[in-house]
């Protein structure tokens, strides 16, 4: 079922050494859906390290050099913007809790390297959002545009406030109050994220998740994004944390533990079978099966299985896949159905829909 | 309707296509069979296709360009195919590259020795880049200028330069040997035609070019054609303001441009007719060849 293309890229993430001594055609197939799950800088440094990015046929090398400069571009830019950050919210919170690539980013993880960054997230008690959210339009940060529908939606259900746009530098910002929807019918306590969350050293006034608790927002944001362009990257993401805290022998029995407690049980489970099965990820087997993660019936998990095949490979060489396109909703109406109840997403996808073709003959409008 | 594929080489670049569009398989072959329609090559640098999407193609279809699979902009009429595609390669380049500094800007030389035309739509960029190249002038590129970080010299891409509305009569009028694709009709920048690079400047694509003029147009109706200084300190600003990569190049960007700025002479340059201003470029290009020349008499052509 899994195309070719796919196939060789996964098993290069898998085994990077593998890399050198691939010839032209074998890039042709490789880059365009690298690029487009976001791991071709991580290509490019396994390239490096593999053989040196010099041992590279010359056109190809041109993608990857490419690529490593526009990651260094984001990895700059998102430098900058801590600073900038730090700087802006000191005094009004005690310290600023980062997520996702930001996280990675300022604690040196593994999973930074390469990556592609496109805003940054940021976690802040919610009943600091008030001062938090003044803070930041004094300081320049805008709401970007958004429908009306959209914004209330966002305040009502998300676990963030609407995305914010720096007016003069245009960077985004994600501030988020807890790190899965509200409307999730297993609620979260976002207290207990705090109190684990750790200071990261040489950096004054930001901290990261606890090991598992990263692990978990990575796992939960794997399955339950509606988004999945990025999904190989996201994979690559959580097998890097997994691989780099996983030396630690506490780590797995502390995952399972706040998996328990945060009650992220069923996203941990397929971001370990998914890990171990596409990326080989060294986890204990014990711990990939343990009861305590509430397996799904072998039905489910089958479904599961072969959307999550079809969303999560970029498709080569039409790139266009029905299948695929077919998988990607039924993940985006999943990701939405675990959201909410079926009262309410019924009529928000209505609308959704409805707003979609609005915009589209306003646009042909202007054509 | 068949499917057709293509293989192209332009400039640095090999490119593969797949499109059932009419327009596209009737317009590629027009626009670049001078050697560069070419057999699969082992590495293409971009895979791009232009196709319906499945509810688009009975009922007021529409078509839409995929780059790796991925589809950019609003789909559009397939009349649109042709400049669709063109506007689609320049984004996936401008949004990849980053070997080159690449400038939204037109680029022609004039033996060793480039001219580079910054300018915001409208300002006549692509009129006079259409007019020049059919005056002798080598065309390197109509909407991406390439620049090396290392050496200086400009890549030449000799794809077909877009013109809009009006300017396709005057080119039309201007260089009756030039050949333009079908004219797309009410696209958002409202008609567009393509005009083939001429063979020579196709030809001569690898030879190098070493900027220097930059010339910033503006099209005034009825304006006489004057070349006017400008500082280079502002040469420099309008090209940064048009480098679509700048930003990410950041420091290489810097003392690239800032070494392109130095080696040139940098204007504005008013003009209201066509003739007037290609005479008028071209003997400032004539007058730099000649020994001793670099200086104020090249500033004023007219």
């Amino acid at each position: 079922m899994m195309n070719r293309a796919a196939g060789r890229l996964i098993s290069l993430i898998r085994e990077p050494e593998r890399i050198s001594g691939l010839s032209l055609g074998d890039w042709d197939e490789l880059i365009p859906p690298a690029r487009r799950a976001g791991v071709l800088a991580r290509l490019a440094l396994a390239a490096d390290r593999a053989g040196g990015l010099d041992a590279v046929p010359e056109q190809p090398r041109q993608h990857l050099r490419s690529a490593l400069i526009a990651a260094e571009k984001q990895r700059r830019d998102i430098e900058f913007e801590l600073d900038r950050l730090a700087e802006t919210l000191k005094g009004t919170i005690g310290r600023i809790v980062l997520l996702k690539g930001a996280a990675y980013l300022a604690a040196g993880l593994p999973a930074a390297e390469g990556r592609i960054f496109g805003d940054i997230d940021i976690l802040v008690p919610k009943e600091t959002l008030p001062r938090v959210e003044a803070v930041l339009d004094i300081s320049g940060w805008r709401f970007g545009e958004m429908a009306e529908y959209d914004r209330s939606y966002y305040r009502r259900w998300m676990h963030q406030i609407p995305p914010l746009v720096h007016g003069t530098r245009g960077s985004l910002l994600d501030v988020h109050h807890t790190i899965v929807a509200r409307t999730r019918r297993l609620q979260l306590d976002a207290a207990e994220l705090f109190r684990a969350a750790v200071d990261i050293p040489g950096r004054p006034g930001f901290a990261v998740l606890a090991p598992a608790d990263m692990v978990l927002h990575s796992a939960a944001h794997l399955l339950n994004e509606a988004e999945f362009d990025r999904g190989l990257r996201d994979l690559d993401d959580l097998h890097r944390l997994l691989c780099h805290f996983g030396r630690d022998p506490g780590f797995f029995p502390s995952l399972l533990e706040r998996a328990a407690k945060l009650d992220l049980r069923r996203p941990l489970y397929y971001a370990l079978r998914y890990t171990t099965r596409y990326l080989g990820t060294p986890v204990p087997p014990e711990i990939c099966n343990a009861a305590e993660l509430a397996p799904p019936n072998r039905v489910l998990r089958a479904v599961m299985d072969a959307l999550f095949e079809q969303a999560l490979l970029p498709r080569y060489p039409s790139g266009h896949s029905t299948l695929r396109e077919l998988a990607g909703l039924f993940l985006y109406m999943r990701a939405h159905y675990l959201l909410m109840p079926m009262h309410i997403l019924v009529p928000h996808l209505l609308r959704k829909a409805y707003m979609r073709r609005a915009e589209q003959q306003q646009q042909a409008g202007v054509v | 309707m068949p499917r057709s594929t293509f293989y192209l080489r332009t400039g640095p670049f090999a490119i593969h296509l797949e499109t059932r569009e009419e327009r596209l398989r009737e317009g590629v072959p027009l626009l670049y069979d001078d050697g560069r329609l070419i057999d699969r090559p082992e590495f293409c640098d971009f895979h791009v296709t232009v196709e319906r999407p499945v509810l688009r193609r009975w009922f007021r279809p529409k078509t839409a360009f995929h780059f790796e699979g991925a589809a950019l902009f609003t789909p559009s009429p397939p009349e649109h195919a042709l400049p669709l595609f063109e506007w689609g390669l320049n984004w996936a380049i401008g949004m990849t590259v980053n070997q080159y500094l690449v400038v939204h800007a037109a680029s022609l030389a004039w033996g060793d020795r480039a001219l580079v035309i910054p300018g915001p739509p409208g300002a006549g960029k692509s009129t006079l880049c259409a007019g020049l190249a059919s005056r002798g002038w080598r065309l390197l590129s109509d909407e991406l200028t390439l620049l090396r970080l290392d050496g200086g010299g400009l890549v030449a891409l000799a794809r077909p330069v877009s013109l809009k509305n009006e300017s396709i009569e005057i080119i039309r009028r201007f260089a009756p040997e030039a050949v333009f694709s079908r004219p797309a009709e009410r696209t958002l920048k409202g008609t567009v035609a393509l005009m083939k690079p001429p063979a020579e400047s196709v030809k001569r694509i690898a030879e190098p070019a070493l900027p220097a003029w930059v010339v910033v147009p503006r099209f005034t109706a009825g304006a006489a054609a004057r070349l006017s200084p400008r500082p280079k300190a502002e040469a420099f600003l309008e090209l940064a303001a048009n480098a679509i990569n700048y930003h990410v190049l950041g420091a290489a960007a810097f003392s690239a441009l800032g070494e392109l700025v130095d080696r040139s002479l940098c204007f504005d340059f008013a003009y209201g007719d066509l003739g007037e201003a290609v005479a008028g470029l071209t003997a400032l290009a004539e007058s730099a060849s000649l020994p001793q020349s670099q200086g104020g008499t090249a500033a004023r052509a007219t």
